[in-house]
């Protein structure tokens, strides 16, 4: 399976997000630039944290107007997984692919941290290698991860079991504790917590690695067994 | 050639936490009148004049990138300037 790890200028965790997949899960992974004009041949996308373009205007605004975006937004319609994390999820917000938006957390203080998070529905292609109500740690690094939406997309939220993970103690004030929602077809998923700083025990903690594997797993799934 | 003035803030039904601590600290400073803070944005755009009416060029980059109208709220004012 192939992975894109699309960097913006400001992208900070693109290395993190590459070795990940490359060293723990062993899959390809290519860095691809934010002003690419195809994403052929990658059967994921990735979109890491940093703060693209400085967060000029609002976090994730500037990033949703550059080229590879046209692109991500063609590989979420042809069905492909993408995941965002952090400004990875404040871009797919700003580019439409989720719903809602991201306000300053509640403290005002940027939160870096490890906190616990439960999954709320492990029947998607990112936490079939979970247990439904399972909690594990994954750290949060964010000054603006208060997620907000109104109520009618809340409702369409919790109806189509779109909230996949929550924070067990809410860091953020983010609504509903919500930590990570995945679109309507269920392929997009965006998360504030950071599965790739979790792949490890010597990063302090390993819980983020099934994510990844779910995704290769459901692909496998998917694919290799058709071939 | 068109000077516009653009104001961003936070929908009335969000919370602006930015806001709340700022009438925190102006209580603290005993300026117990003021009861309430919204911080937003400003922004100064210069338009060429071109075959489009500029009010709705004005709407469109408001709607399109200065405002994410999930949260915030935008007015502008436009203001005609003759070249010198």
């Amino acid at each position: 399976m192939k992975f894109a790890v699309i960097v913006f200028p400001g992208s900070n965790c693109d290395i993190d997000m590459y070795h990940a997949i490359k060293d723990e899960l062993g899959e390809e992974v290519e860095y691809v630039w934010h002003d690419a004009t195809s994403l052929e041949g990658f059967d994921a996308i990735l979109l890491p944290g940093g703060f693209s373009y400085g967060d000029y205007l609002r976090t994730g605004a500037i990033a949703r107007f550059s080229n590879v975006m046209k692109e991500v937004v063609k590989a979420a319609e042809a069905g492909k997984p993408i995941l965002g994390v952090c400004n990875g999820f404040q871009i797919l917000l700003e580019a439409g692919l989720l719903p809602g938006a991201m306000r300053r957390n509640t403290s005002l203080k940027f939160i870096c941290k490890n906190v616990e998070l439960r999954v709320e529905n492990n029947e998607t292609m990112f936490s079939g290698s979970y247990k439904q109500g399972e909690t594990i740690q994954i750290p949060v690094a964010h000054g603006e991860g208060n997620y907000y939406c109104d109520e009618e997309t809340l409702a369409r939220l919790k109806e189509n079991k779109q909230i996949v993970f929550t924070y067990t103690n809410n860091p953020n004030g983010s609504l509903e504790d919500i930590a990570g929602i995945m679109n309507e077809k269920g392929n997009v998923l965006g998360m504030m917590p950071h599965p790739e700083r979790a792949v490890d025990q010597l990063l302090g903690g390993a819980d983020g690695v099934k994510l990844f594997q779910s995704i290769v797993k459901q692909w496998r799934d998917s694919h290799v067994v058709k071939a | 050639m068109y000077k516009v003035k653009v104001f961003v803030t936070l929908r009335e039904s969000v919370l602006d936490p930015q806001g709340t601590a700022v009438v925190h600290s102006l209580h603290s400073l005993n300026y117990q009148a003021v009861s309430d803070v919204r911080i937003g944005k400003y922004m100064e755009l210069t338009v060429e004049k071109s075959d489009r009416d500029v009010e709705e060029v004005v709407k469109e980059v408001c709607e399109k990138i200065l405002a994410n109208t999930v949260i915030e709220d935008y007015r502008y004012e436009i203001e005609e300037v003759v070249a010198q």
